[in-house]
């Protein structure tokens, strides 16, 4: 069912963005909002097909943006990079474990804004920076990196309560079953 | 390494990053709102659930709470009216002495109120969205406040929703006086990512004569912000650029963490 885990990603994906518009309360706490985006890219890229990663970069992409004074379709890129590059190594990456999903959501998560400031500045715009970004990136960094193994706990959860398991092999085999006579 | 589907669906991202990138400004703009509405229904519900929170709140709250409430509200009422009179007083004084002079009659403050709705997801940025709109007659460039102080302009506008860019953003300078004898002009710039109680006063004259607790006010040149709207206090002056230039930091009279509710002012 993997139609269902796209849209549990992008159903995510908006609610996400939606959150970090909408509540500023880690903002008011910690001086910096933190971005949900990255740590649920390093869950699809590892968990979901490329097709899912190419959705959740574009959509969530365009509604960071749409909400936010960013240039439309600035976030779409960084986060497609970050997706793929992940995505063609997940062979070699140990996704169950929570190290690897907090190193890689601290990776991706201080790397999806770097890569949307070299954007923008790319493009001439004048975002606010200064030394107090430094900070902003530690709480982006360590944020993203809590968060992408609750992502992974959360997907798996809802995994197991609303997707079919396949049906294991049963013991049962006709050909070995002893039918027994009237007597 | 990267195979067909690979390059297939990283070309197919880029060249739409790059379509949309590169849209006329009108029609990205367009293509901003329509995707931002899809959020319209939530809106609708976090709006509903902060109203239930804010009912359930006043079953609670006391009878004698609520009278000393309105006792208060009472008398601020009596103490506010008694200052419009004197100040219905002084315009009127003012209109005549104008007149006198010769010079053009000021015209008094249209405002309307609006609510925050969402706040900047963006760290780099310092805007925020009401909930006023084009159906409301607001149109770029209108200066918003609080009744602390000026708390920025309006960037964008769409039928139901408009973007407020607040001081401190990078896009948002205002030209500012400073109640001294000198009547230093300068200009509000960008703040640090990290202050959004204070903001940069530039472009001041090696000599300006800044002092802190100064009041800074909007000094009407620039053709968007009306003259005399407070914007804050003088915390601290230093020279810049090899003493070429002073440059003042200005803590902001209005909360820009807390805003809540904001005034749209119409010319």
């Amino acid at each position: 069912m993997n139609w269902l885990n796209t849209a549990f990603v992008l159903g995510a994906a908006f609610l996400a963005v939606f959150w970090e518009a909408s509540f500023s309360g880690v903002r008011h706490l910690v001086g910096a909002q933190v971005d949900l985006l990255p740590p649920l890219m390093v869950y699809a890229a590892l968990c979901t097909g490329l097709t899912t990663v190419a959705l959740l970069a574009l959509c969530g992409g365009l509604w960071f943006d749409s909400l936010s004074a960013n240039p439309l379709g600035v976030t779409v890129f960084p986060l497609f990079a970050i997706g793929l590059a992940i995505y063609l190594k997940r062979d070699l990456i140990l996704r169950d474990q929570t190290f690897a999903q907090l190193v890689l959501g601290m990776g991706a998560s201080a790397a999806a804004p770097a890569l949307t400031l070299l954007l923008l500045l790319t493009m001439g715009h004048t975002p606010l920076l200064g030394w107090g970004t430094l900070w902003q990136f530690v709480v982006l960094t360590v944020g993203g990196a809590i968060a992408t193994p609750i992502c992974f706990e959360l997907f798996g959860w809802l995994e197991r309560v609303l997707v079919h398991r396949p049906a294991t092999e049963s013991s049962f085999r006709p050909d070995r079953e002893i039918r027994r006579g009237r007597l | 390494m990267l195979k067909r589907p690979h390059y297939i669906a990283l070309g197919l991202v880029v060249l739409l990053t790059l379509v949309i990138l590169n849209l006329p400004s009108q029609t990205s703009a367009r293509f901003k709102l329509g995707i931002g509405s899809l959020f319209l229904p939530l809106f609708g519900l976090a709006g509903s659930s902060q109203q239930l929170a804010g009912t359930m709140g006043d079953t609670v709250v006391s009878r004698r709470e609520l009278l000393r409430l309105n006792d208060e509200l009472r008398r601020e009422n009596q103490q506010l009216r008694l200052q419009a009179m004197q100040a219905q007083e002084t315009a009127s004084e003012n209109a005549r002495l104008r007149q006198l002079v010769g010079w053009q009659r000021q015209t008094s403050w249209k405002l309307k109120l609006a609510k925050v709705v969402l706040r900047e997801p963006a760290n780099w940025w310092r805007t925020v969205q009401i909930d006023l709109g084009s159906r409301d007659g607001l149109r770029v460039n209108l200066p918003v406040l609080t009744t602390d102080g000026l708390v920025g302009r309006i960037s964008s506008v769409s039928l139901t929703r408009s973007q407020v860019v607040l001081l401190g953003d990078p896009n948002c300078k205002v030209s500012a006086r400073v109640e001294n004898e000198a009547h230093d002009t300068g200009v509000i710039g960008a703040s640090g990512p990290l202050d959004t109680e204070f903001v940069g006063l530039g472009y001041l004259s090696r000599n300006a004569n800044l002092k802190p607790a100064q009041n800074v006010v909007t000094s009407g040149e620039g053709g968007i912000f009306p003259p005399g709207i407070p914007i804050g206090k003088v915390v601290d002056v230093q020279a810049v650029d090899f003493g070429l230039r002073t440059q003042a930091r200005v803590r902001l009279a209005a909360n820009l963490n807390a805003l809540e509710e904001v005034w749209v002012m119409f010319p």
